[in-house]
C-alpha cells in the first residue's frame, strides 16, 4: 500500500467516525460546537499519532500475551500528559472538553490502530497511519460540531449569525444522534457514487 | 529482532520497564505543569472576581476567608482592595433550588452593601430557558447591578419581589434569586464580624 | 393497500378498509377538536393547522419525489392527519416558521427517514412536536389565555397550562389547596377554557371524537381506555396517599394532552402493537410514564415523550403478544 493511500484511508474510505463507528462516545458528548470537536479531535489525533509511534517502536520488545496492558498503558500515559498539558496551557477549551479528555483511553480508535496496524506495521508507516486517521478523527469531529453549531446556535467557530438562540435540541445530547445519522447517511451516498 | 516469547520472566521485564517509563515521563509532566496549571486556576478565579467587584490591587483569590451562613455550611469571601483598602467583597454561593442541579454564582458587594455586579460560575439549567442568567447569553443578570438588597426585594416580582423573571424559566430566576440572596444574607452577617 | 395492516410478520390481521378511508375517519373525528379550539382561540387557529397540513403534505411529496424516487403515497391522506396532529399539539400563537420546521422534522425525519408510512417505528407528529419542544421552549411554552375570538397573540397575556401552575407549585412546596385557586375548575377544563395546545384543551371534543373512532371501528378501545385507567388509577393512588402533594386524578384526566395523546396519537396502526393484548400493556406503558414524569420529571406535561418510549417497545411487545399457532407445541428454553 502506498503511503499516500495509507494517509488518506482515514479520510473517506475507512473514516474513523462515519465508516468505522469507532469512538462514537466522545464524537457525540463534545461536538456541540466545531471548535470543541476540532480541539477533542486535535488531541486524539496526537494521542494517536504518538501511541503509534512508540507501539510500533517497541512491538518486538512486547510478548503477544501482555500487548494489551502494555498498550494501554502508553496510551494512559500519553492521555495524561495530554491533560495535565491542555490544563496547563489552554484551560478554556479544557474546562469545555473536561470529562472526555481522560476518555481518550478508552477510545477504541486509538487501541484499535495500535492493535490493527501499529503492533505489525514499521514505524514509518505507523505514524502516517496515526495521522491519517486522526486527520479523519478530526474532520468527523469538526464536520459534526460545526452542523450542530450551524443548527443548534445559528454560528460556527463561535462566530454568531443569527439572533437569538438556534434549535436547541442540536446541542443537546439527541441532536448528536440525529446530526450523526445524517451526516452517516451522506458519507455512505459519497462511498457508493465515488466507488 | 524476533518477537519475545510470552515466557513469565519476559512479560514481567516488559511491563515493568513500559510502566517505569512511563510513570518516570508523567512525573516530569506533572512536575513541568504543576505551576501553569495553578496559575491557569488562580486566573479563572480572578477574573470571576475581577467581573464583580471594583478595580483592585491585591490577589483576592490569595486571601479568601470563610463565613458561615444560615444553613450551616459556609461562603467563601474574597475581599478587594486598592492599596489596602477594602473597595468590595466577591462572594460565591451557590444554590440547590435550580431547574437541575447546583448553581453557583459570584456576588461582588460594595463595603455598604450594594451589589456591584453578579456572575454565573456554573450551572446545568435547560439551554435556552435557565442558561439566560449567563451574561454571555443574555443581559438578564444586568438588573441587579448597583441594587441594595436593603430597598430592593431579591426575590422574582411573581413572589412579591423586584426582580423580572427570565420568560418561561421562573424556577431558574428564583433559584438564582436564592443564591443571591443567601450571599447578601450571609455579607451581612460577616461584614459585622 | 393494506400496507399498513401488514408491516410484520405473521399474525396478518386483515381488514377491509383502505388506508384513505382510515385517514378520512382520524380527520373527521379530528373535527370537533378543531372547532372547540376556534371557539376559544379564534381564527389564528385556522391559520396555524392549515399550514401544519399544507406544509406537512408538501414535504411529503417533495420527499417521495425528489429524494426518495418512490411511488408517491399523498393520496392516502395519512400527511394530512400527522400535519392536524401536529397542529393540535401547538400553542396558537406559534410564529409560522415553527411550524414549517415541524412538519419538516415530522415528515422527514419522524417518518421519511425510516422509509414512509409503515416503516416509521415513531409517531411523526409527536416526533415534530416534541422537536419543537426542546428546541423552542420559550415559544412553545407560551400559552395565551383562550379569549376566543380576542385572544391577544402578544406575551402579555401569556399563561401557563394547568399542569404547568401545578408543577412550579408544587416545586415551590405550596398545597395544593393554594394551587388550585389558579386553576380553571374543572369544568371549564373539560369545555376547553384553559391554558394549552390547540387540540389539546376540549376534554368534550376529543370524547366526541373517541366515541365516532369506535362507532366507525376505526380504532378498539384498548389503547386510549388503558392508558387512561392508568393514569386515573395511578393518579388516585397518590392522592389517596398524600392529598396535599397531588392532584386528584380527574385534574390528571383533563390537562395537558393526555386525551389527545391516548385517543389519537398512541392509537396510530403504524406504531402500536397489533393484538390487544399488546395494546393494554402498551396503554398502560403509556399511562405509567406519563405520570411519572407529571409527578416527578422535570416537564410539567409527559405524554408525548410516554408516548414516544412506548413507541419504542412496539416491536418487543408484538414479539411477545404474538398469538400462538394452533396446534403448535411451545418450546422451552
Amino acid at each position: 500500500m502506498s503511503q499516500i493511500k495509507n494517509l488518506t484511508k482515514g479520510l473517506i474510505n475507512e473514516n474513523p467516525v462515519f465508516v468505522l463507528f469507532l469512538g462514537l462516545c466522545p464524537t457525540l458528548g463534545t461536538t456541540t460546537s466545531a471548535i470543541n470537536g476540532m480541539g477533542m479531535g486535535l488531541a486524539t489525533l496526537f494521542v494517536l499519532v504518538m501511541s503509534n509511534l512508540v507501539v510500533s517502536l517497541i512491538k518486538n520488545f512486547i510478548p503477544d500475551k501482555v500487548r494489551i496492558p502494555a498498550f494501554i498503558v502508553i496510551i494512559a500515559s500519553f492521555v495524561t500528559i495530554v491533560e495535565l498539558s491542555m490544563q496547563a496551557y489552554v484551560p478554556a477549551l479544557f474546562d469545555a472538553l473536561g470529562l472526555f479528555i481522560p476518555l481518550i483511553v478508552v477510545n477504541c480508535i486509538v487501541l484499535g490502530r495500535a492493535e490493527a496496524f501499529a503492533s505489525k506495521n514499521n514505524i514509518y508507516s505507523s505514524i502516517i497511519d496515526g495521522l491519517g486517521m486522526g486527520i479523519g478523527f478530526t474532520l468527523a469531529l469538526t464536520v459534526l460540531g460545526g452542523v450542530r453549531e450551524i443548527l443548534g446556535s445559528g454560528s460556527i467557530f463561535g462566530f454568531k449569525f443569527i439572533e437569538g438562540d438556534g434549535m436547541l435540541l442540536f446541542i443537546l445530547a439527541p441532536g448528536a444522534f440525529i446530526a450523526l445519522g445524517y451526516l452517516i447517511m451522506l458519507m455512505q451516498k459519497i462511498k457508493s457514487k465515488s466507488a | 529482532m524476533a518477537k519475545k516469547e510470552s515466557t513469565l520472566i519476559n512479560m514481567v521485564i516488559a511491563l515493568f520497564v513500559i510502566t517505569f517509563v512511563a510513570s518516570a515521563s508523567l512525573g516530569l509532566v506533572y512536575q513541568v505543569t504543576k505551576e501553569p496549571i495553578a496559575v491557569a486556576r488562580l486566573a479563572k478565579k480572578m477574573e470571576a472576581i475581577q467581573n464583580v467587584v471594583p478595580e483592585f490591587n491585591n490577589q483576592p483569590g490569595t486571601e479568601e476567608y470563610k463565613v458561615a451562613a444560615e444553613n450551616g455550611d459556609s461562603l467563601t469571601f474574597y475581599p478587594a482592595k486598592e492599596d489596602g483598602k477594602l473597595v468590595g467583597t466577591a462572594v460565591e454561593s451557590s444554590t440547590n433550588l435550580g431547574f437541575s442541579g447546583e448553581i453557583k454564582i459570584m456576588v461582588g458587594f460594595l463595603p455598604d452593601g450594594t451589589i456591584k455586579d453578579v456572575a454565573v460560575l456554573e450551572h446545568k439549567e435547560t439551554p435556552g430557558l435557565g442558561d439566560k442568567m449567563e451574561r454571555k447569553k443574555s443581559d438578564w443578570s444586568v438588573q441587579f447591578q448597583g441594587k441594595n438588597p436593603a430597598n430592593f426585594k431579591i426575590a422574582v416580582k411573581k413572589d412579591g419581589g423586584d426582580v423580572d423573571a427570565i420568560t418561561a424559566s421562573t424556577i431558574s430566576s428564583r433559584a438564582f434569586c436564592d443564591a443571591v440572596e443567601r450571599a447578601y444574607k450571609t455579607f451581612m452577617k460577616g461584614g459585622e464580624k | 393497500m393494506n400496507k399498513l395492516i401488514t408491516i410484520s410478520l405473521s399474525p396478518h390481521l386483515h381488514s377491509q378498509d383502505s388506508t384513505r378511508k382510515l385517514m378520512t375517519g382520524v380527520i373527521i373525528a379530528l373535527l370537533p377538536s378543531l372547532a372547540v379550539s376556534v371557539w376559544m382561540f379564534g381564527w389564528r387557529t385556522l391559520i396555524v393547522t392549515s399550514v401544519a397540513v399544507l406544509s406537512s403534505v408538501l414535504f411529503e411529496y417533495l420527499i417521495q419525489k425528489f429524494l426518495l424516487k418512490k411511488k408517491l403515497s399523498i393520496v392516502d391522506n395519512s400527511a394530512v392527519v400527522t400535519g392536524l396532529l401536529l397542529a393540535f399539539c401547538l400553542p396558537v400563537n406559534i410564529p409560522i416558521g415553527l411550524i414549517l420546521i415541524g412538519s419538516l422534522v415530522a415528515i422527514g425525519v419522524g417518518k421519511m427517514t425510516f422509509g414512509g408510512i409503515g416503516n416509521n417505528p415513531f409517531n411523526p407528529a409527536l416526533v415534530g412536536r416534541v422537536f419543537l419542544f426542546i428546541s423552542f421552549p420559550v415559544k412553545m411554552t407560551s400559552w395565551p389565555v383562550p379569549m376566543g375570538f380576542k385572544t391577544a397573540l402578544t406575551d402579555a397575556t401569556t399563561g401557563a397550562t394547568p399542569l404547568g401552575i401545578m408543577k412550579e407549585g408544587l416545586r415551590n412546596s405550596e398545597t395544593i389547596d393554594n394551587i388550585m385557586k389558579n386553576i380553571p375548575s374543572s369544568m371549564d377544563m373539560f369545555y376547553g377554557k384553559m391554558g394549552g395546545s390547540l387540540g389539546e384543551v376540549a376534554a368534550i371534543a376529543l370524547i366526541l371524537g373517541f366515541l365516532y373512532l369506535i362507532a366507525k371501528k376505526i380504532i378498539t378501545w384498548h389503547i386510549p381506555v388503558s392508558v387512561i385507567g392508568t393514569v386515573f388509577i395511578f393518579t388516585g393512588i397518590l392522592w389517596l396517599a398524600n392529598p396535599e402533594q397531588n392532584a386528584d386524578p380527574v385534574f390528571h384526566l383533563l390537562t395537558g394532552g393526555l386525551l389527545l395523546g391516548a385517543i389519537f396519537m398512541a392509537t396510530d396502526y403504524v406504531t402500536s402493537p397489533m393484538t390487544p393484548k399488546g395494546m393494554i400493556i402498551f396503554g398502560i406503558g403509556i399511562g405509567l410514564l406519563t405520570v411519572i414524569i407529571r409527578r416527578y420529571g422535570a416537564y410539567p406535561e409527559g405524554v408525548q415523550f410516554a408516548i414516544l418510549i412506548m413507541n419504542a417497545f412496539v416491536p418487543l411487545i408484538n414479539s411477545y403478544t404474538k398469538p400462538k399457532r394452533f396446534g403448535e407445541e411451545v418450546k422451552n428454553g
